[in-house]
């Protein structure tokens, strides 16, 4: 079970980029330290004081509700000087480059900088140009780390393990940057994963990354232990990708039928924002026995403060 | 000037059929007077010098069918001055300059007004196209006849394709009433939508959107439908040359590939390099297989540097906000003649692409040594190692694709019209 080595192995990364740069021991050192702010956050005093003194920014270039709170709120519960930026209202409106904004930061010796940009690759560029370590939470449709560890988390907390099981990602893969890392999060910790999406939303050679794909729903949750779906993501989409959202969720939307091709004890996740009626009916996003989704939303926090101690120190 | 006589060099003058050592004279007036083996030291008067080359080489001067000029409007990426150094040190003598400019080369006043300042700024030949259509919108004509009188030896809308199909057919028949050469970039607009790079693995994993290869095949498969004096600019598909191989043996038109696309692929983009973002896109390694065996077997016409000079604002962005194009007209034959280093083209082959082919689909007079013409050649110590450095470009942008990258071959002087220009 990867979460019992206790060895004390150090980071392979300066900054959180994507899955793709890490190596499973960073993947474990990761978990397992998320697993000891489980606890920490359940309990009365939320508090711990490991990164006194350190300075975070959050420089959140697209909206977010869950991820920006939840690195804000591990970074606090920490101790961190936490500054969150929205940028809508920054200097980039007055045209100001990503450069010359991560330079104007790095002048204010921040020891983290949690990023989500529109852009693939702007956590890249970013990086490049700062002293300190620098976490992705999200970047275009390329990576969103640690939504894949926070998932990652959950599924072993619920299945004590990743190794063998068989995980279903379903919906709209060519948009989505968390399918990209629970990709390779999930194939590198042994799982078999199965991605179900339409032609028109499945990423080009996605085959490549060693995941079985299918365009029937049906076919592709057959005995699976894990069924995750993904958002909708309209506001990317540029042209018209699908014909309607009935006839997507006649297809894809999970739905009590189709979850009958899963086992019995199959659990549902969702990173959300949840589009109810569209990819999921709304009777088993709130069913307590088979959605963990409030559960990965609890433990993203975790996952986070282990983040930002791991990558601060 | 003073006649000047070049000996024991390996001239390799493809529109002549030449591949021999000799020498060379150069007339008083920078014509060529004499060329071949029979140009030695036996059979020139003793009281004159000559140059011995001691087995450089000697090529025309390069004739590069795709180039961008900053001029009018993006001066500050390149003009006529920066532009001509550049050239001369990759041994480029001539060049076809695209109407991607600001404003837009699409009407007969500012074609003067080009023409003023390629003659006054520049050392080399340019020659310039016009727009196929009005501020290259794709909607309506230009004066393919006014603008050809006026000098304008091709027409293309350069980085954009007519998308509209009744048009391109409109603008196929003017152009054959005409007889004027039409060059299109090959790209299916709704196919390639918000596309940055090759549509494939690289692309997932990059989280970018991509270019699918069947956005160039469908274009030129419509516009060989619609055939006239017709060449494409850039293929990048392996596709599109099977297209091509197959359509050559019934109908007659032209195309080229850039020398990005047949020396680097979508694996060198790395980490989101921006210089390496181009159109067309770097492909697989099959792709680019497939453009070499295409340039090998005379499927491909002509190579080109696609030279399109960025400032380095327009590159220190993300890759979606970043400009699309390298800088390339200095490294264009050294680059070319990696593919003859590493035995995949012959060193004759490569020549031609770069020299008598463009000439003779543009139909100018260049390009070749032949007797009586300019003297614009170049010569090339065809084994000198060097390093591409970003600081040492002659150009005024150095987006170069291939920084630090070791190259074998390279041009140690250049001359046009007889005169030296550059020499190293």
């Amino acid at each position: 079970m990867a979460t019992k080595s206790n060895k004390a192995v150090k980071i392979s990364q300066k900054h959180l980029l994507g899955i793709q740069d890490l190596s499973i021991n960073d993947v474990n050192l990761i978990l397992n330290e998320s697993q000891s702010f489980i606890k920490l956050n359940q309990s009365k005093n939320k508090r711990l004081n490991v990164l006194n003194g350190k300075t975070q920014i959050n420089l959140f270039f697209e909206p977010s509700t869950r991820t920006q709170s939840s690195f804000e709120l591990a970074g606090k519960r920490l101790g961190a000087d936490v500054m969150s930026m929205n940028m809508g209202n920054s200097a980039i409106k007055k045209g100001e480059t990503l450069i010359d904004t991560a330079m104007t930061l790095n002048a204010m010796h921040p020891d983290i900088i949690v990023i989500r940009h529109q852009d693939s690759g702007a956590c890249n560029l970013l990086s490049q140009k700062v002293n300190c370590a620098v976490l992705n939470a999200g970047d275009g449709r390329r990576e969103h780390p640690t939504q894949a560890l926070l998932d990652a988390l959950t599924i072993i907390n619920r299945k004590k393990k990743i190794q063998g099981l068989k995980i279903a990602i379903c919906g709209d893969i060519l948009h989505s940057r968390v399918a990209r890392s629970n990709i390779y999060l999930l194939t590198m910790l042994g799982a078999e994963v199965n991605i179900v999406a339409p032609t028109n939303l499945m990423p080009k050679e996605i085959e490549k990354f060693g995941v079985n794909t299918f365009t029937d729903m049906k076919k592709g949750l057959k005995d699976c232990d894990i069924v995750m779906m993904l958002r909708l993501q309209n506001e990317r989409m540029t042209s018209s990708f699908l014909s309607s959202n009935r006839e997507y969720y006649e297809y894809y939307g999970l739905t009590p039928d189709k979850l009958d091709h899963a086992k019995s004890d199959a659990i549902i996740m969702h990173p959300g924002p949840m589009n109810r009626g569209i990819e999921i009916d709304t009777r088993l996003a709130d069913d307590i026995n088979k959605s963990v989704i409030k559960e990965q939303v609890e433990l993203g926090v975790a996952v986070r403060m282990a983040c930002l101690k791991i990558f601060c120190e | 000037m003073k006649k000047q006589y070049f000996i024991n060099a390996n001239i390799i003058d493809p529109y002549n059929s030449l591949n021999e050592n000799g020498g060379l004279i150069i007339s008083e007036d920078g014509k060529i007077e004499a060329i071949g083996k029979k140009v030695n030291s036996n059979n020139l008067p003793t009281r004159e010098k000559p140059i011995d080359l001691k087995g450089k080489y000697i090529f025309p001067g390069l004739v590069d069918m795709r180039v961008f000029v900053g001029e009018p409007g993006y001066e500050y990426k390149e003009n006529f001055r920066t532009l001509s150094n550049a050239a001369l040190s990759g041994g480029v003598t001539s060049v076809v300059t695209m109407p991607n400019t600001d404003p837009i080369i699409d009407n007969v006043s500012i074609v003067d007004f080009l023409k003023r300042r390629g003659r006054d700024k520049s050392k080399i030949n340019i020659f310039p196209c016009a727009s196929l259509t009005h501020n290259i919108e794709g909607t309506n004509m230009t004066e393919f006849g006014l603008l050809a009188k006026k000098g304008i030896i091709a027409f293309t809308d350069g980085v954009k394709t007519i998308q509209n199909t009744s048009l391109m057919s409109r603008i196929m028949n003017s152009a054959k009433d005409l007889d004027c050469l039409i060059m299109q970039h090959a790209e299916d607009y709704h196919l390639s939508k918000n596309g940055m790079i090759n549509s494939g693995i690289i692309a997932t994993k990059l989280g970018l959107s991509g270019i699918p290869d069947i956005a160039e095949r469908i274009i030129i498969e419509r516009d060989l439908a619609l055939l006239n004096r017709y060449h494409i600019s850039q293929l990048s598909a392996g596709k599109s040359v099977e297209v091509i191989k197959e359509r050559k043996n019934d109908i007659r038109f032209t195309c080229g590939v850039s020398i990005n696309n047949l020396s680097l692929n979508e694996n060198d983009i790395g980490d989101f390099k921006t210089f390496l973002k181009l159109s067309p896109p770097l492909r697989k390694e099959e792709d680019r297989e497939a453009l070499v065996q295409g340039l090998k077997d005379k499927t491909i016409d002509v190579i080109v540097s696609d030279h399109k000079p960025e400032d380095e604002e327009s590159k220190r962005l993300t890759f979606s906000q970043a400009a699309t194009g390298a800088s390339g007209i200095e490294t264009l034959l050294s680059l070319s003649l990696e593919l003859y280093h590493n035995g995949s083209v012959k060193l004759e082959t490569i020549i031609q692409a770069l020299t008598s082919n463009p000439a003779k689909i543009l139909r100018i007079d260049k390009g070749n040594l032949s007797i009586g013409n300019d003297a614009d050649f170049c010569i090339v110590d065809l084994d000198k190692p060097w390093i591409v450095k970003k600081e040492n470009l002659i150009s005024k942008s150095k987006n170069t694709s291939i920084e630090d990258k070791k190259l074998q071959g390279k041009v140690t002087n250049t001359f046009v019209k007889g005169k030296e220009l550059f020499k190293i």
